[in-house]
């Protein structure tokens, strides 16, 4: 520490949004830190804990009508206190001596203009390029973040462009006037393992070459391991613990670091449950004692409830005047699902997984193919015939944000499929089956009287599992259930999914990106990639020999966390 | 979110609506707004109920007699009418400036004279009903007289002296009540319309776009004659559907879209997982969540409403010469303005000002109460 020069010092920081006439809720409470020059720092902590809200008062791009950063605050960026710039002063520093990276490269970049000229006009800004040379500088920066063709590419409008190309887009945008402090928000979260890995690496990379300092925002210990030099976490705006990544991996002082680290699911372990936060809090800090591990994996005695050959689902779209273009979303998919187990299905954006599950339950009419599910072919029952099976295989969606109607209660949103489907002799006897299930995904009686908007993502993902619940499904399937939720929400949830299946002898689809928590979860891995099954196989086996090359690559791309890296 | 606690009573949370009406009740310029819009729509029920301005049609003041705080008119002009009316014999003599003034008095001495001379048979050969009329006008007149027309009235008479208060009042009652229930037949239209064509999308959708091109290419005026023309009858009713049925339009772009936006959210999948109907989830799932946006659009189409009855009227294809509104009121104020007589063209404009500015910043709030991420 004392060896390197500090380029960034956060001192006291505290940062206020004014909620209402007279409530004010403050989202960062005393927040102290250094960027060292020439490193990585990683700001870890789930949402809410004010990372984002800590990185955006360092540029100043806090909304000013709601919020303040409370005097006392110091920001201490090259002799400047930043907090006490003028907005034309701060403005100057941004772009050209710190600069930064968000979430979403597809709504950062404007899509009506070239990347050459968005590049450009970042680079005649600052340095005061001509437009000649600023458009030879932003071939350079391409070609450095590593777009393929980066002279033909420069006149390519974003959406021409992969997710993964854009955000490098960003990234070269970013670096154009060799900033002293790159400050990235997530900037992986919204990509794919493999472009992240991509992502990741051109980071790290870019931070060596250009000796600048990465402060790295992210919700993933994951991720955080592989780059950072020194790690912070927070919690609720306060920063819980600091230091070098090695002390903080290998050491953690703090129970909710503790905690964050052990209820992410890992790829060399299985316990039975997975532990979540309260129990490190409860516990005094300690780790719970470990769970035996739970084995997963078909043995071939299996019951099969669900069996599915050949199905194909084509989208159409129209191309010039009597043109139709159409795109196999999913090609010649087979497979069988046991009863009370769980088949993981993971692939990229794109891969056709969701589309798989949404033709299922024929929420799209699949092109071709049969579902046979008690003998019977799904695809080909009426819609009457169908609704007796409708029941019987539920969904849960990625986003319990959006899967949940904001005008219903939560009483009503778990006795409508009741009312539908004729469940329960009476409304009192509805009453008491949905109290009772909202007992059973752990959720208060009162929560019947509810609206969801009163609900963290968590809680909200729990109504969904409730409202399944109130079927008895046979089928269940879980599409990115956990993706949207945090690391330790996600354990909580995943917890409970266990605990349903182990009570109901329910099957699971569970789809997702997510390896680690495929590989905790599912007895069985199917991997898609552009809409055909590449491999099916036990997890274990699958993940510890896989097969297909496409596989292989997508096992390479998981971030490995502290412990493996170099 | 801080962990619930659970309490021992069951209380029910507040929805969007009860939300809305905090954040509303926060906002003051929409609750001054609410209250003024509250206090029309009341004077419109006590008007159409008799409560009020039941005798607007009663000529209670002279003829254009001014606003009480303008003072009664010195020039003389509102003195004269009146006297003309209410007698015969007695004044005009003294109307030196009269050009045919002689003329008429070579000419009166001899019905008089006739009369005095012949007895009243001849008399009733002039004018059979001389008799009658003179009993009728030696009562009526009388009485008007007796009652005094007053000189000045608070906020001014119109031709017939009618009080413009009170005329504003009846008026209200005609243009309210046109603003809401076309607004009301719009909203309906635009909204199942709308609902229909972004939910199914395919044939429904090209088949309402068709309509709604058809409907939009023509002229808006030409196209509200053509339907007067063919209702064939002046009246609220026809105002009404004139409104409503060519007022759809833009309400039904905006629901058609939300519809689209909400088919493929997750709840709605949702709700076909669990095998609600596509009607169940049209109206009940869907609808609940736009309902804000018709709510906004149908009083933003109130205020439009108002205003084109008014231009309706104005134009003279509005209410019947029997019903005052205010764009009647208006309409007769083109007149008297040549003549100086402002008074009544300001009260029903200021009426319809104030009930539309307060209307529009009402919409305003809601929108801002009912979406708060607007904000």
């Amino acid at each position: 520490m004392a060896d390197q020069d500090i380029l960034l010092a956060v001192r006291d920081l505290r940062v206020s949004f004014r909620l209402d006439r007279d409530l004010a809720f403050e989202a960062v409470k005393g927040v102290s830190f250094d960027v060292p020059a020439n490193s990585t720092v990683a700001l870890v902590g789930e949402s809410g804990s004010g990372k984002s809200v800590t990185s955006l008062s360092i540029l100043g791009l806090l909304p000013p009508e709601n919020s303040r950063i409370l005097p006392g605050s110091k920001i201490l960026f090259g002799g400047h206190n930043l907090v006490e710039l003028s907005a034309s002063e701060k403005r100057r520093l941004r772009g050209a001596e710190i600069s930064m990276i968000f979430q979403e490269p597809m709504s950062s970049l404007n899509p009506v203009l070239t990347v050459g000229y968005q590049l450009g006009e970042v680079l005649q800004l600052h340095l005061n390029l001509s437009p000649k040379q600023a458009r030879t500088r932003a071939i350079e920066l391409l070609r450095e973040v590593g777009i393929p063709e980066p002279d033909r590419k420069i006149d390519a409008y974003p959406f021409q462009m992969s997710g993964g190309q854009q955000q490098r887009v960003m990234i070269a945008m970013a670096i154009a006037c060799e900033p002293k402090l790159l400050i990235a928000d997530e900037p992986t979260t919204a990509l794919d393992v493999t472009i992240q890995r991509q992502i990741l690496e051109l980071i790290g990379e870019l931070q060596k070459r250009h000796r600048m300092s990465v402060l790295f925002i992210t919700h993933d210990l994951a991720v955080v391991g592989e780059i950072a030099d020194r790690v912070v976490v927070m919690k609720d705006g306060i920063i819980r613990e600091q230091g070098l990544a090695k002390d903080v991996f290998e050491r953690p002082q703090d129970a909710y670091t503790k905690a964050l680290l052990l209820c992410r699911p890992q790829l060399d372990r299985r316990p039975a449950r997975l532990p979540v936060i309260d129990d490190f809090m409860s516990n005094g800090g300690k780790a719970p004692p470990a769970l035996a591990e739970r084995t997963r994996g078909l043995t071939g005695k299996e019951e099969f409830v669900l069996e599915v050959k050949g199905l194909c689902k084509d989208f159409h779209s129209r191309e010039g005047l009597f043109g139709k273009r159409t795109f196999h979303a999913v090609k010649d998919v087979s497979f069988r699902l046991a009863r009370g187990k769980t088949l993981g299905l993971v692939g990229e954006s794109g891969s056709g997984k969701t589309t798989v599950g949404l033709t299922l339950m024929r929420l799209h009419e699949a092109s071709s193919g049969e579902v046979l599910f008690d003998g019977k072919d799904l695809l080909a029952l009426s819609p009457s015939e169908m609704m007796a099976y409708k029941r019987r295989i539920q969904i849960i969606f990625q986003n319990p944000y959006a899967s949940l109607n904001p005008r219903f209660t939560v009483g009503a949103v778990l006795m409508e499929p009741m009312i539908i489907h004729s469940i329960g002799a009476s409304e009192e006897e509805r009453q008491k089956m949905a109290m009772d299930l909202l007992k059973r995904v752990g959720l208060p009686e009162v929560s019947f009287y509810k609206y969801p908007h009163e609900f963290s993502g968590g809680q909200r993902q729990r109504i969904a599992i409730a409202r399944c619940l109130t079927m008895k499904p046979d089928v269940l399937i879980c599409d990115e259930s956990v993706s949207a939720l945090d690391v330790s929400v996600q354990a909580q949830v995943l917890n409970l999914l266990q605990d349903l299946q182990d009570e109901f002898r329910m099957s699971y689809i569970f789809i997702s990106h997510d390896l680690a928590v495929v590989k905790y979860i599912s007895d069985q891995v199917m991997v898609m990639n552009e809409g055909v099954i590449v491999e099916i196989a036990n997890s274990d086996d699958i993940y510890r020999a896989p097969k297909h090359p496409y596989t292989q690559k997508l096992l390479a791309s998981i971030p490995k966390g502290w412990h493996h890296a170099p | 979110m801080t962990t619930m606690t659970a309490s021992p009573h069951f209380v029910a949370s507040p929805g969007l609506w009860t939300l809305a009406w905090r954040r509303m009740r926060r906002d003051h310029v929409g609750m001054v707004s609410l209250l003024i819009v509250a206090a029309f729509i009341l004077m419109m029920i006590a008007s159409g109920s008799g409560f009020l301005a039941r005798d607007w049609s009663k000529e209670v003041g002279a003829n254009y007699a001014p606003p009480t705080f303008v003072g009664a008119d010195a020039s003389g002009q509102s003195v004269i009418i009146p006297a003309t009316e209410a007698g015969e014999g007695d004044v005009v003599e003294s109307n030196v400036s009269d050009p045919i003034a002689s003329e008429l008095a070579e000419l009166r001495p001899k019905p008089k004279g006739a009369v005095a001379g012949a007895g009243p048979s001849e008399g009733a050969v002039v004018d059979p009903l001389a008799d009658i009329m003179a009993e009728i006008k030696g009562k009526g007149g009388t009485e008007a007289v007796k009652e005094q027309r007053a000189a000045t009235l608070p906020f001014g008479a119109d031709k017939w002296g009618r009080d413009v208060l009170q005329k504003v009042i009846k008026g209200s009652e005609t243009s309210i009540f046109v603003g809401l229930a076309a607004a009301l037949v719009a909203t309906l239209l635009g909204t199942v319309f709308g609902a229909f064509s972004g939910y199914y999308g395919k044939w429904v959708d090209d088949f309402f776009n068709w309509f709604y091109s058809v409907f939009t290419s023509i002229p808006y005026l030409l196209l509200i004659l053509a339907i007067a023309a063919v209702l064939q009858q002046k009246g609220l009713t026809t105002i009404i559907l004139i409104l409503g049925l060519t007022g759809w339009t833009g309400i039904y772009r905006l629901i058609r879209a939300e519809y689209l936006k909400h088919k493929s959210r997750e709840y709605v999948q949702a709700a076909d997982a669990i095998g609600a109907s596509g009607n169940r989830r049209m109206f009940v799932h869907i609808l609940p969540n736009v309902s804000h946006v018709i709510l906004v659009q149908m009083s933003l189409h109130v205020v439009q409403f108002i205003k084109a009855e008014v231009i309706l009227s104005f134009l003279g294809f509005g209410v019947p010469v029997d019903v005052v509104s205010w764009g009647s009121m208006l309409n007769e104020a083109q007149n008297e303005l040549i003549l100086g007589k402002w008074w009544q063209l300001v009260v029903a404009g200021t009426a319809m000002a104030v009930l539309v500015t307060a209307f529009s910043m009402l919409t305003d709030s809601l929108r801002d109460a009912l979406d708060p991420k607007l904000k």
